[in-house]
């Protein structure tokens, strides 16, 4: 049997007596392994029933769990205790928190609809001019792997909680936003022209990130939406100079 | 009183599919869902999605009609055929149409949507993106929502029909941002919450899986169809359920007892690791039973190392990642530790190939749905064709029904706020009440029962034994309360809330198994170890009865008419 400790950051916007962010902690014995989530669980059925957090399919695929533990952005269900740097304390505590710089709903979670008003606002979807072939539209290997990096986002927020530009200028699309405008630009069965360009290719889009890449360190699917941002900047002059961006 | 002419309740695969086929042919839908549409667990799949294009190199000669049979017989024969055609034949089209949308798929040189082998399978026709296949269909679909302008309704909890006299015209929600329940009347309700797994103590599946959308419509008088025939997935991890795709086998992977024997030898020597998943999945128990685990311990080998760090990172890349982050195991560098897990639900809300039930209004789709096209056992590959294929055809249907209804006249507002009330009703008894029961353990001791009692083998005397402690645990289940009574994100009401309706649904395949007394596909009893197709090839229905404790049985005909019923040898 293992004993750790969650120091969890507490609050209810609602609740007019006590509207204040506070820490609370929690002990938790357990045999073998014990995930962030897992941990959460424990908390609510043993000791507090009003504890809120986001949960799906715990195996890091949802991005629902998405929270700022022992001070950096990871996924609750994908963190294992023992591999956090408190673990080795002899007394071990855990803080687990909400990402930082969003608004709060309550507890761990998050008021996500910024984060998915831009998304939709970027067109995330593929645009296609041509009527459509009567099998699939071919796509080499080459260019479909282009797609890899982009297409693994699981929208969990991470990146754009943590970006000083989404914190300085809140019409900025931020990095998840941006990350899939690339993967449909770069798509080689994308047709559009200046359809999604316009919404991207201004101060609210790309010239907004200063490559500050903290959105890199905090992906916890490691992806890098710096490499997206990047290639937009790139294809806006190259639609400049030459009338198209791949 | 919220109103669009359709509500969709689930934003999967399946709800997605009928929300933006029912949008385009004019309707104003909306789709509500417990988490955003794109955290559903139809983002977990890894394998991929079945469909005769004959774009592997051995799947030249591979046919619909053949996709059709494997089906059939990987069901062992309970599915109806009529249903399986169908489904086989719009396979091809929706996989197109999935392609024109944006899905990822990985390519062959050509440029061709690449497929790979799987369970049951007499060719490769399983189209996949690398391990990712549900999160690149599910988002995709997400981007088509979004483009189609589908009204969105996100962290919604849906709790109960709204039913006039015997017609559904919308659903009672928890809004978990804002507080309190709200009315969402519809012409028509589509269904579409996913499985059951959670009724499971060792679910491969997201712990939002609790089969909530079948027991609503099981309560409102809709049947729930062959709810006795749950999967397991033979390659579970050992340590959490999570899961490894058969994939890693329809790649190539082994599966290894302690003594180091690929054992499938023994159970399907043609088929190997890759004969449908009840035999695998047996064979591996079996192996376990028997002490030949891995060093004595109750689980045994996936081995992929034989197919190399290049193989294993290009097509494998996701199952991987799990396998380090949950047990702890390189795939490149060492085996990895399995176990069945329960994985699939193949009962669910009676539908027809429409997706309509008996109640005018009220559909279903995917995984909630028994249509049924997975008969006893489903393939690997064919549930997320069915998500789409009968999302599709669901959401057409609606605008047909709405169409030709006479009675036009708007959805009783009287009966919507009767709903609302009777919810806020019993949340607020859930609240006075002087709890000597407590929720999560009645939830937790009740998922060890389903899964000592109604596992991979099952039998009278065990099963009996765990129909009476079910029946403990829904009487016990009475006396719960809530601990919190506040309006926002209120995970102790939700939790609460699941409890009786994950009870009922165990209940309907408890007793549904006890009664089936032969052996078909996924359910095996070791004291009727044969199929009976004299007395048995017939669809169980469980009905509600109100007060009480399991469900009414009845039976039903299975549809034949493409395939004779064959004894299945793999
Ligand atoms: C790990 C894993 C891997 C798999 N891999 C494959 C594969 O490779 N190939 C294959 O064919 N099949 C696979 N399957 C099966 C397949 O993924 C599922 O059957 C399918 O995705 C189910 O889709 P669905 O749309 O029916 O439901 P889900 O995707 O489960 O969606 C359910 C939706 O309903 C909502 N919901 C549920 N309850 C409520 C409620 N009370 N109120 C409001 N909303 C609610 C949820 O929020 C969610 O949006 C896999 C399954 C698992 C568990
Ligand atoms: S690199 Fe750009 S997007 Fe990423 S954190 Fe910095 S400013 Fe934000
Ligand atoms: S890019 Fe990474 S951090 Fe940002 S939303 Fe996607 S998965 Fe999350
Ligand atoms: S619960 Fe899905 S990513 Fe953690």
């Amino acid at each position: 049997m293992a004993e750790i400790t969650f120091r969890v950051k507490r609050q209810d916007p609602q609740d007019k007596k006590n509207p204040e962010a506070h820490w609370e902690d929690y002990k938790i014995t357990y045999e073998g392994n014990l995930t962030v989530l897992e941990g959460l669980f424990y908390i609510q059925e043993k000791y507090d029933g009003s504890l809120a957090f986001r949960y799906c399919c715990r195996a890091s695929v949802c991005g629902s769990c998405a929270m700022y533990i022992d001070g950096a952005y990871r996924l609750a269900c994908q963190t294992n205790v023992k591999h956090l740097d408190s673990a080795g304390s002899p007394d071990p505590v855990v803080t687990v928190a909400p990402m930082p710089h969003l608004p709060l709903v309550k507890d761990l979670v998050c008021d996500m609809t910024d984060f998915f008003a831009k998304y939709e606002y970027i067109m995330p979807w593929l645009i296609r001019k041509s009527p459509d072939p009567e099998k699939e539209l071919l796509q080499s290997p080459k260019d479909r792997k282009k797609l890899d990096m982009p297409i693994d986002c699981i929208l969990c927020g991470c990146c754009y909680s943590s970006c000083p530009s989404v914190w300085g200028e809140e019409n900025y699309l931020g990095p998840a936003a941006l990350l899939k405008a690339y993967r449909f630009e770069v798509d080689s069965r994308d047709e559009a022209r200046k359809d999604r360009l316009s919404r991207w290719d201004n101060e609210r889009g790309v010239y907004r990130c200063h490559t500050i890449m903290n959105c890199v360190e905090a992906c916890p699917k490691e992806l890098v939406p710096t490499e997206g941002i990047q290639w937009l900047k790139r294809a806006a002059i190259r639609r400049r100079l030459f009338g198209r961006l791949k | 009183m919220i109103h669009h002419d359709v509500i969709v309740v689930g934003g999967g695969l399946a709800g997605l599919r009928a929300a933006i086929e029912a949008k385009r042919a004019g309707l104003d839908v909306a789709v509500l869902s417990q988490v955003h549409p794109g955290r559903s667990h139809s983002g977990a799949a890894q394998g991929g999605i079945n469909a005769a294009l004959g774009n592997h190199p051995e799947g030249r000669d591979d046919s619909w009609e053949k996709h059709a049979f494997d089906t059939t017989k990987g069901g062992d024969f309970l599915g109806d055929q009529d249903a399986i055609v169908q489904m086989t034949k719009d396979a091809i089209e929706v996989i197109y149409e999935m392609d024109h949308w944006g899905c990822p798929f990985s390519r062959y040189e050509d440029g061709r949507i690449t497929q790979r082998p799987f369970g049951g399978a007499g060719f490769p026709r399983c189209c996949y993106g690398a391990d990712k296949t549900g999160h690149y269909l599910l988002h995709t679909l997400v981007e088509q929502a979004y483009k189609h302008q589908v009204k969105l309704y996100v962290e919604q909890y849906v709790c109960k029909l709204i039913v006039h006299e015997g017609i559904c015209q919308g659903v009672v929600a928890y809004d978990m941002i804002r507080g309190g329940f709200e009315a969402f009347s519809g012409g028509a309700v589509i269904i579409a919450t996913g499985g059951a797994g959670r009724i499971y103590a060792n679910s491969t599946n997201a712990l939002i899986n609790t089969g909530g959308g079948m027991a609503m419509a099981y309560h409102a008088g809709v049947p729930l169809k062959d709810m006795e025939f749950i999967q397991f997935h033979p390659t579970g991890l050992y340590s959490t359920n999570i899961l490894m795709t058969e994939a890693a086998r329809g790649e190539g992977g082994y599966l290894v007892n302690g003594l180091g024997e690929r054992y499938m030898e023994k159970y399907a020597p043609k088929f190997m690791e890759l004969a449908p998943r009840d035999i695998v999945a047996r064979a591996g128990q079996t192996e376990i039973n028997e002490g030949r685990g891995i060093n004595g311990q109750p689980y045994v080998y996936l081995d992929l190392r034989h197919l190399g760090a290049e193989k294993i990172l290009e097509r494998l890349p996701g199952i991987r990642d799990l396998a380090i982050h949950f047990e702890g195991v390189d795939p490149i560098e060492e085996p990895i530790p399995v176990v069945p897990s329960q994985h699939y639900t193949m009962g669910g809300i009676d539908t027809n190939v429409d997706g309509a039930t008996i109640m005018p209004g009220l559909y279903a789709a995917g995984e909630c749905a028994c249509v049924s096209v997975h008969g006893a056992n489903r393939l690997g590959g064919n549930s997320l064709l069915e998500t789409i294929v009968f999302g599709r055809r669901a959401g057409a249907d609606v605008f047909r029904y709405l169409e030709s209804r006479p009675d036009k006249r708007p959805p009783n507002a009287r009966a919507a706020f009767a709903a609302v009330q009777a919810m806020e009703d019993k949340v607020e008894a859930l609240a006075r009440a002087e709890a000597t029961e407590n929720a999560y353990a009645l939830r937790t001791e009740m998922a060890l029962v389903t899964k000592e009692h109604f596992g991979v083998f099952r039998d009278e005397a065990g099963m009996k034994a765990g129909l009476d402690k079910l029946l403990s645990i829904k009487e016990r289940s009475a006396k719960v309360g809530l601990r919190y009574t506040g309006n926002v994100f209120n995970l102790d009401l939700i939790r609460t809330l699941d409890l009786e309706g994950m009870i009922d649904v165990a209940l309907c395949m408890a007793m549904g198994a006890l009664n089936r007394t032969e052996s078909r596909g996924a359910h095996y009893r070791t004291d009727y170890t044969k199929r009976d197709d004299a007395n048995w090839l017939k669809h169980t229905l469980a009905y509600y009865r109100p007060g009480e404790a399991g469900p009414r049985l009845d039976y039903k005909p299975v549809t034949l008419g493409y395939f004779e019923p064959e004894e299945r040898k793999y």
